[in-house]
């Protein structure tokens, strides 16, 4: 069930989510949403391919990067359906139609929710490196155990990368200067320590596989070769349990082929969008 | 001796080779992708394992710790391909024996003459005594973060012992009350209670202990229940605040000050008898948009002088009126740096609610206070008083 949300209007929506609308406006509309640990800067070097063709719609978890982080409370946040609410919410202040939601990492499962929860909203889906569930359970291999969770909290604690105390107030408490925010554009994809934690417990214990059947709209999975964080076990589980869904394995290493092979990622999505 | 170049070369014995390989930090050259290209004696003493074991078969993210792992696909790959550099991230290393090093690291993107990037070069601190020192730190801090907690419930316990845990239904009338601290450390000063004194009347009061913390919320109590043994004694308020004045001058702690009056329903609306002691004056809405501050000139502060002097006032209000009862933490609130707030904005600002009601009236001082955020330096205590508007529906009482 969706958490209770005052609901707030439009323009609030787009501020909210620092939403940046690019590219072809006459093409179809792609939202990609970005996974934990960045922004959406982690599309850059996808945008300029698809952005030729496709009206593109960037923006940032709430929270994460340069959103209004006074939006963010733990208890909207602490689980996907939160972020799934903030999608759909993106969708309706735009009034985007037959979108084509990408989503990356954790926003695989984000997009999974948002698309079976309006389905009439989304022509299609592509799950980047996607994984339903990280943590074993029984004859389930997501990779990660409980204790390995545990590590990469206490990794996250002792780095806060870019992000200090010092500064964060004056980034929270002038949304109207962007100005200030600009000053440390330098460190991309900065998050108050605290946030990162509730949105990596929020990431990484999740399990959404029961989610992966319900699925109507034609989907794509893409993963990587070697990927740690989401290995090709688990990219292959995704395509078997969503009905009619393609895979998509690329020859790239890392978690973010978005980065790391960019040219193959963006072929692999818009071959995708010209099969509507 | 002198100390030339060449005695400098011959003492050291140093090549470039040596000096990568025997470092005073590890070395580790990487492909894009992470496997290992090169590696220095110093890491892999460290690390336990043969250049063999690792040159071209491994990747170094690999011999992080699964959680480590985890961190840097998710944040230290990212950033380091966007800034083509990222330093001084903590992690930790796993030896070949299996024991965990912590490690600091930092990275940069060696780029081909095309601006191509080509290898990723990393070096590797040995981070033991750091992160014994920062895991100190960081105990302390949520040694520090647990006592704070346990502090605010104890300020959050005692507040609400002098706060009514609910209010009386008076009716034809409807009362509605807020308290908004200033800090969630300490105790506040602020003090509110409506209670039934027989018959058709009721009894109510609001104010201001000067300070805060646990001494001014001893003088709080003090004050909270004199004022309503006194009233139960003799409700007539001039006798019920001269009562409060010789307890505080016995105390001769704290000054205060205080509203205290009475509210009696009668035909269509309500009377109210206030009485005052150096306290912010009362703000009343009237139904037709009219509002007005009931001064009451001449009160003094209770507690400072053997007789102080109070002075009262009588007022009616019918259908749509609506009497708010304050403190000055709302109208001493910082609106833009150096300048406050008033008690002449409040009336400007609620004046538009009319035909109000009580409950809309505390709502807006409460947006206000939102509002204002951390202009707010004081606590603050809100209590109104409201004659449903006419063709309201009333609720049966």
């Amino acid at each position: 069930m969706a958490a209770v949300t005052p609901s707030i209007g439009g323009v609030d929506v787009l501020r909210r989510n620092n939403v940046v609308v690019t590219g072809n406006e006459t093409g179809p509309a792609v939202l990609l949403a970005h996974g934990f640990g960045c922004d959406q800067n982690l599309w850059r070097r996808i945008v300029p391919d698809l952005a030729e063709r496709c009206r593109v719609v960037l923006f940032d978890h709430t929270g994460c990067g340069r959103s209004d982080v006074s939006a963010w409370s733990a208890e909207r946040y602490s689980g996907l359906d939160g972020y799934a609410d903030d999608v759909l919410e993106i969708c309706s202040a735009l009034d985007l139609r037959d979108v084509v939601l990408v989503g990356h990492s954790v926003s695989a499962m984000i997009a999974v929710l948002a698309a079976n929860r309006e389905p009439e909203r989304f022509a299609q889906l592509v799950l980047l490196t996607p994984s339903p569930c990280y943590v074993d359970d029984d004859d389930y291999r997501g990779g990660f155990s409980r204790e390995d969770v545990d590590e990469l909290l206490a990794a996250l604690e002792s780095n806060y990368l870019g992000w200090s105390a010092a500064m964060a107030p004056v980034i929270v408490d002038n949304p109207d200067r962007p100005e200030l925010a600009e000053e440390l554009k330098n460190s991309f994809c900065r998050t108050d320590p605290a946030i990162a934690r509730v949105f990596a417990r929020a990431t990484f214990l999740s399990d959404n596989r029961t989610d992966l059947a319900r699925v109507t709209v034609p989907t794509l999975v893409i993963q990587c070769a070697v990927d740690a964080i989401a290995p090709p076990e688990v990219g292959q589980y995704t395509h078997e349990q969503i009905a009619g869904s393609e895979l998509v394995t690329l020859n790239a290493t890392g978690h973010c082929p978005q980065l790391s092979a960019p040219e193959i990622t963006a072929k692999a999505i818009l071959e995708f969008v010209d099969t509507r | 001796m002198t100390w030339d170049s060449g005695t400098f070369a011959a003492l050291l014995e140093d090549s470039a080779e040596d000096l990568y390989d025997n470092a005073p930090c590890g070395y580790v050259s990487t492909l894009l992708d992470g496997t290992i290209a090169k590696i220095n004696a110093t890491l892999l003493a460290w690390l336990g394992y043969d250049r063999d074991e690792l040159v071209g078969r491994r990747r170094f993210p690999e011999l992080l710790t699964v959680g480590g792992r985890m961190y840097y696909e998710t944040h230290f790959a990212p950033l380091l391909q966007m800034q083509g550099e990222i330093g001084g991230v903590a992690l930790e290393v796993r030896t070949a024996d299996g024991t965990r090093l912590p490690v600091l690291l930092t990275s940069t993107v060696k780029n081909g003459p095309g601006g191509e990037a080509q290898l990723i070069r990393t070096t590797v601190f040995d981070a033991r005594d750091r992160r014994a020192y920062e895991e100190e730190l960081l105990r302390a801090r949520q040694q520090a973060e647990r006592e704070r907690d346990k502090a605010q419930q104890l300020a959050r316990t005692l507040q609400q012992t002098l706060l009514p845990p609910a209010l009386p239904v008076i009716p034809g009338v409807q009362v509605e009350a807020r308290y908004h601290p200033a800090s969630l450390d300490q105790v506040g000063g602020d003090f509110y209670d409506v209670f039934p004194l027989g018959g058709d009347t009721w009894g109510f009061f609001l104010g201001d202990v000067s300070g805060k913390g646990v001494d001014a919320a001893v003088v709080t109590s003090l004050t909270r229940y004199t004022l309503r043994a006194a009233a139960i004694n003799n409700p007539d308020p001039v006798s019920v605040l001269k009562n409060l004045n010789t307890v505080l001058n016995h105390a001769k702690s704290r000054l205060c000050t205080v509203i205290y009056g009475c509210i009696r329903p009668a035909g269509d609306g309500a009377t109210v008898t206030l009485a005052t002691g150096g306290h912010t004056p009362p703000l009343l809405l009237r139904a037709d948009g009219t509002a007005e501050l009931v001064e009451l000139p001449g009160g003094q502060l209770v507690g400072v002088l053997p007789d102080a002097r109070v002075v009262t006032t009588e007022l009616r209000l019918t259908p749509g009126d609506v009497l708010l009862c304050y403190t000055d933490g709302l109208t001493e609130a910082r609106v833009d740096g150096a300048v406050r707030y008033s008690e002449e904005e409040l009336r400007d600002d609620l004046a538009g609610l009319a035909p109000a009601t009580a409950v809309s009236v505390i709502a807006a001082a409460g947006r206000l206070l939102a509002g204002f955020g951390d202009g707010v330096e004081d606590d603050t205590a809100l209590l109104a008083f409201g004659v449903e508007p006419l063709g309201a529906i009333s609720p049966v009482s």
